[in-house]
C-alpha cells in the first residue's frame, strides 16, 4: 500500500458528503422539528447546506420496494421517497460546485439506460455525477420489475461488473473531440465508436448517444463489504462508502483497500474510503452524550425494538415485552419474517446467545440492547471534541473523510456546517473554498481517459 | 365544444426538430448539450407563459450522417433540472414504454411532480426500431400493435402506482409509533401481457394525484392509446381539416372529454419571404426530413391568425420549432401576445387544464377503514 506522508504543515485534507436520510430509522420523525421526506424543499435545504459547507457531495440512496415485515408494509420508521435520480437533477439547477451521488441498482436497470442518465446528469451539472453502484439478486424486489428476480446470489457481481463494463463502453463511445459543431463544414459529430459488447450476461450493440460528459465518467461509488464487493469496489470504484466504526477497524479495512487497489494496478490515494457516521454536538459533553442517548430512544422506541427482535428471532413477538429481558425463546432459523432489507445476522441462534450475555451483563432490557447493538458510529461530543476526532481518524489513515448522516430532515446538517467546519478549517483539515468544480476534482481522484488504458480495460 | 382558451405548447429538441438547425446563425450547437442552453430555452417558454415545454426523447443516435444533429440528453433530466427553475410551465418528458420499467417510469414523472411543485407531465412514446432494441440487448422488435399495447398496460400499471398511496397515508402518529398507515397503501398487483407489477409505489403520492397524461396519435395504435388513456392528446396530421376528424374519432372512441392539440411544425422570420428562405436552406443543407405533421412558415401574425382559426375540435396546438432559439423567440415576443388568452388560475398543470385532483381509486373502492 501506498505510505502517506503526515506533516505539520499539510494536514491531509478530509472529504465530507452529505447523506440524506431515507427509510431506515435514522431520522427522528418524531421531533417536531422534523420535516417532510419527499418535498423538494427538503431536498434543496440540505443540498444548499452541504454546499455552503464546501461539502465534496450529496448522497441520496434509492428504494425499489417498500419493506415488509410479517407480510404487512413496515410502517414504523420513515416509509417512502421520490425517485434518485430526478432529485439530483433538480438539485443540480440550484446548486453550483456540490456533487451529487445516487444509489442506482445495476440489477434492476439497463446499462444502456444509465449510461445515458448518469451521462444526462453529469453534463446537466457541469460534472458532479456520481453513481453508488449497488445490487440485488431479491426475488421480492423483483416483483416490481418486468425482468426482476432472475438472478441468483452468486451472479450479482458478474451483472454489476458487466453492467458496469458496458456503461463504460457507452461513455467511451465518442472520443474527447467527437462533438465538432462546426456549422460552415457541416460536420456535427465524428468519430463514435460502436458499442458491441458479448458477454455471459447480455449482448449490447449500440452507439453511445451523447458527448463525453465533464467527468468522462460519473465518480464510482461502491459499498459492499464481502470479499467480492471489496474486490469489485478496488477495481472500479473512486470511493467507498462503509460502515467500518472504530479507529483500528478503519485503519485495517483502509489498508486493505488500500492494498487491493494497488494489487489492480491503481494508486491507493486513488481510492477514498469514506465511512458512513452520524454525530450529536452539545455545549458540553455530558450534554452531548445526553442528547445521543435522547435520539437513540426517539429511533428506537418500543414498537421498533420488537420489530428489530422479530428480524432476528423469525418469528412473531408482538406479545414480547420491550422492556423487560430478550425472548428466552431460540430464533427460527429459517424464516423470511423481514422484506425488502438484509436479515443482519447469518447465525441468529448465536447472536441470541450473545446479546442474552451482553443483556446480563449490563441489566438491559430488550429495547436497550436493541439501542446497544444497532448504533451505528456516532461522533459525540462539543463541536471541538467531535472536529479533533474525526481529524484524528483522517491522519490516521482510517480513512480519507465521513458521509454525514443527520438525525433530522432537513435541517440536521445545519449545525455541523456552523460549528463543526470553522474547527476543521482552522486544522487546516478542510478547504475554506472549492478549488475545482467537478466532484473528481474535489475528492482528487483522476480522470478515467488519464489512466493508464490497462488500468480501464478491466475483464 | 369550445375552444376557449387556446392551449399552446412547445416541444423542444435540442437546437429543433430540423436536422440541420444546428447549422442555422445564433443556434450555438456547442452548448446543446449544457445546461446554460436549457436555462434559455427554459426562460422563454416561462416568459410566454406557455402551457406545456414538452422534451423528446428516444434510444437512438438517429442517422449515422456525421453532418445530423445527433444524441439527446435524458428528457426526464432535462425538465427535472428546469423544475425548481420555472414556476408556470408544465414540464412534459417522453419517457418510452419499450424498454423502460413501468416502475421506473411511476416513480420518476411523480418525483417530477414533486420538484416542479404539481406541473409534471408524461408524454407515452414507443420504441420502434431494432437499433433500440439492440441497445438493451434484446432480439428483434414487436410490430407496433404490440409495442403500443404494451405502451397501454404500462400507463395503466403507472397510473395505479400514482394511486397506490392515498393521499393521507403519511401519519406520522407518535402514540402508537407508526409513520404511516398501511392500510392507505395498496398493491396494484397488475398483470399484463408482457410484464406484471405487484407495488405499492415507493413514492407516496404526488401533488397532482395524477400527472397529466399525454399521448401522441399518428396511427390506429396509438389513438387507441389515446382513447383509453391520455388526459391531452397530440394529434399528427397533414393537414387542419384531416386532425379535425381525428380528434372526432377521438371523443367518440374514448367516450370522454379530452384535451386535443394539434402538432404544427413551425419557422418564424420577421417576414414569410424570410421563414421560406430559411426552410429553404435547411432542407438544402439536409434533405429528406420530412414533415410529420402540418408546417407553418410565416411569420408571427401568420401564425397567430392560423391558431384562431382552428377547426372546432382542436383545442390548441403543440408547436415545434424546426430551429431554436430563433423561431421561439418569436413564438414568445410576436405570436403570444397576440392571442387573447385569459389569465390561468392555479398552479398545477392540471388546474392549468381545467381538471380536477383525482382521488386515488384505492381510497374510493376501499371504505375498509
Amino acid at each position: 500500500m501506498t505510505r502517506r506522508e503526515t506533516s505539520r504543515e499539510t494536514p491531509r485534507q478530509i472529504h465530507l458528503g452529505a447523506h440524506f436520510p431515507g427509510v431506515n430509522n435514522t431520522t427522528v420523525w418524531r421531533d417536531p422539528r422534523s420535516g417532510s421526506q419527499v418535498d423538494f424543499s427538503s431536498f434543496e435545504h440540505l443540498a444548499r447546506t452541504a454546499e455552503r459547507g464546501l461539502m465534496d457531495f450529496f448522497f441520496l440512496a434509492e428504494g425499489l420496494r417498500l419493506r415488509e415485515q410479517r407480510g404487512k408494509i413496515h410502517d414504523l420508521d420513515v416509509v417512502g421517497r421520490p425517485d434518485t435520480l430526478t432529485v439530483l437533477n433538480s438539485i443540480a439547477s440550484v446548486t453550483t460546485h456540490l456533487g451529487l451521488a445516487g444509489t442506482i441498482n445495476a440489477t434492476f436497470n439497463e446499462a444502456a439506460e444509465l449510461a445515458k442518465q448518469f451521462a444526462s446528469l453529469d453534463h446537466l451539472s457541469g460534472g458532479r455525477a456520481a453513481w453508488n453502484v449497488v445490487t440485488s439478486s431479491d426475488a421480492f424486489t423483483g416483483e416490481n420489475f418486468r425482468r426482476g428476480g432472475y438472478l441468483a446470489h452468486a451472479d450479482r457481481y458478474v451483472r454489476a461488473r458487466e453492467v458496469l463494463d458496458v456503461a463504460r463502453e457507452f461513455w467511451d463511445s465518442w472520443a474527447e473531440d467527437s462533438l465538432v459543431a462546426d456549422p460552415e463544414t457541416g460536420v456535427f459529430a465524428r468519430g463514435i465508436s460502436e458499442v458491441d459488447h458479448r458477454g455471459p450476461q447480455f449482448q449490447v450493440r449500440g452507439t453511445g448517444s451523447l458527448p463525453r460528459s465533464p467527468q468522462g465518467h460519473p465518480v464510482l461509488l461502491q459499498a459492499g463489504d464481502s470479499d467480492d464487493g471489496r474486490e469489485f469496489g478496488a477495481t472500479y470504484a473512486d470511493a467507498i462508502f462503509t460502515m467500518h466504526g472504530s479507529l483500528e477497524a478503519g485503519q485495517r479495512f483502509t489498508a486493505d483497500m488500500r492494498s487491493r487497489a494497488v494489487r489492480n494496478g491503481r494508486s491507493g490515494d486513488d481510492l477514498k474510503i469514506l465511512p458512513g457516521v452520524t454525530f450529536v454536538l452539545g455545549d458540553t459533553p455530558g450534554q452531548a452524550r445526553e442528547h445521543a442517548r435522547e435520539i437513540r430512544f426517539q429511533q428506537v422506541g418500543p414498537a421498533q425494538a420488537i420489530a428489530f427482535l422479530e428480524q432476528v428471532w423469525g418469528r412473531d413477538l408482538s406479545d414480547h415485552d420491550p422492556e423487560g429481558p430478550l425472548p428466552a425463546q431460540d430464533p427460527e432459523t429459517t424464516s423470511t419474517i423481514a422484506q425488502g432489507r438484509t436479515r443482519m445476522t447469518k447465525d441468529p441462534v448465536e447472536t441470541a446467545r450473545t446479546w442474552r450475555d451482553l443483556a446480563a451483563a449490563h441489566g438491559w432490557s430488550s429495547r436497550e440492547l436493541v439501542v446497544e447493538v444497532t448504533g451505528r458510529q456516532q461522533f459525540v461530543g462539543t463541536p471541538a471534541q467531535v472536529a479533533e476526532e474525526m481529524d484524528t481518524y483522517v491522519q490516521a489513515d482510517a480513512c480519507d473523510g465521513f458521509i454525514l448522516v443527520p438525525s433530522l430532515t432537513p435541517a440536521g446538517l445545519d449545525e455541523f456546517v456552523e460549528k463543526v467546519v470553522p474547527l476543521l478549517q482552522e486544522r487546516g483539515s478542510y478547504r475554506t473554498g472549492y478549488t475545482g468544480s467537478t466532484l473528481r476534482e474535489h475528492l482528487g481522484v483522476p480522470h478515467p481517459h488519464r489512466l493508464a488504458p490497462a488500468v480501464r480495460a478491466t475483464a | 365544444m369550445s375552444r376557449e382558451p387556446l392551449r399552446l405548447g412547445v416541444e423542444l429538441d435540442a437546437a429543433g426538430r430540423h436536422p440541420a438547425a444546428w447549422r442555422l446563425p445564433g443556434a450555438r450547437p456547442a452548448e446543446l448539450f449544457t445546461a446554460a442552453h436549457w436555462r434559455r430555452l427554459g426562460a422563454l417558454v416561462e416568459r410566454a407563459d406557455l402551457d406545456l415545454l414538452v422534451v423528446p426523447d428516444s434510444f437512438r443516435l438517429g442517422s449515422s450522417d456525421e453532418r445530423d444533429q445527433r444524441g439527446r440528453l435524458d428528457a426526464v433530466a432535462i425538465a427535472a433540472h428546469l423544475a425548481p427553475l420555472t414556476r408556470r410551465v408544465g414540464l412534459v418528458p417522453v419517457v418510452t414504454t419499450t424498454h423502460t420499467e413501468p416502475f421506473h417510469t411511476n416513480k420518476a414523472v411523480a418525483t417530477l411532480d414533486f420538484t416542479s411543485l404539481g406541473r409534471a407531465g408524461w408524454q407515452v412514446e414507443v420504441s420502434t426500431t431494432a437499433e433500440e432494441a439492440d441497445t438493451f440487448g434484446r432480439t428483434g422488435t414487436a410490430p407496433p400493435g404490440e409495442l403500443w399495447r404494451e405502451a397501454a398496460d404500462t400507463v395503466e400499471v403507472v397510473r395505479r402506482l400514482w394511486d397506490s398511496w392515498e393521499d393521507d397515508a403519511v401519519v406520522r402518529d407518535v402514540a402508537s409509533g407508526r409513520f404511516v398507515d398501511r392500510d392507505k397503501l395498496h398493491y396494484v398487483d397488475f398483470e399484463g401481457e408482457r410484464f406484471s407489477v405487484r407495488g405499492p409505489s415507493i413514492t407516496p403520492r404526488s401533488p397532482q394525484g395524477q400527472p397529466l397524461v399525454v399521448v401522441p396519435v399518428r396511427d390506429e395504435h396509438s389513438l387507441a392509446v389515446a382513447a383509453a388513456h391520455a388526459d391531452v392528446a397530440r394529434i399528427e396530421a397533414g393537414d387542419e381539416r384531416t386532425a379535425a376528424q381525428t380528434a372526432d374519432r377521438l371523443r367518440t372512441l374514448a367516450g370522454r372529454e379530452l384535451t386535443v392539440l394539434l402538432d404544427v411544425e413551425v419557422l418564424l422570420r420577421q417576414t414569410a419571404t424570410e421563414a421560406l428562405d430559411v426552410a429553404g436552406r435547411l432542407d438544402e443543407l439536409n434533405p429528406g426530413a420530412a414533415p410529420r405533421s402540418v408546417r407553418h412558415l410565416g411569420t408571427p401574425a401568420t401564425l397567430a391568425a392560423a391558431l384562431a382559426e382552428l377547426p372546432d375540435g382542436l383545442d390548441g396546438a403543440v408547436l415545434a420549432p424546426l430551429d431554436l432559439p430563433a423561431t421561439l423567440e418569436l413564438v414568445v415576443s410576436g405570436v403570444v401576445p397576440a392571442l387573447t388568452r385569459p389569465p390561468v388560475a392555479g398552479s398545477t398543470l392540471r388546474e392549468r387544464f381545467g381538471l380536477p385532483r383525482p382521488t386515488s381509486r384505492y381510497a374510493r373502492i376501499g371504505g375498509v377503514r
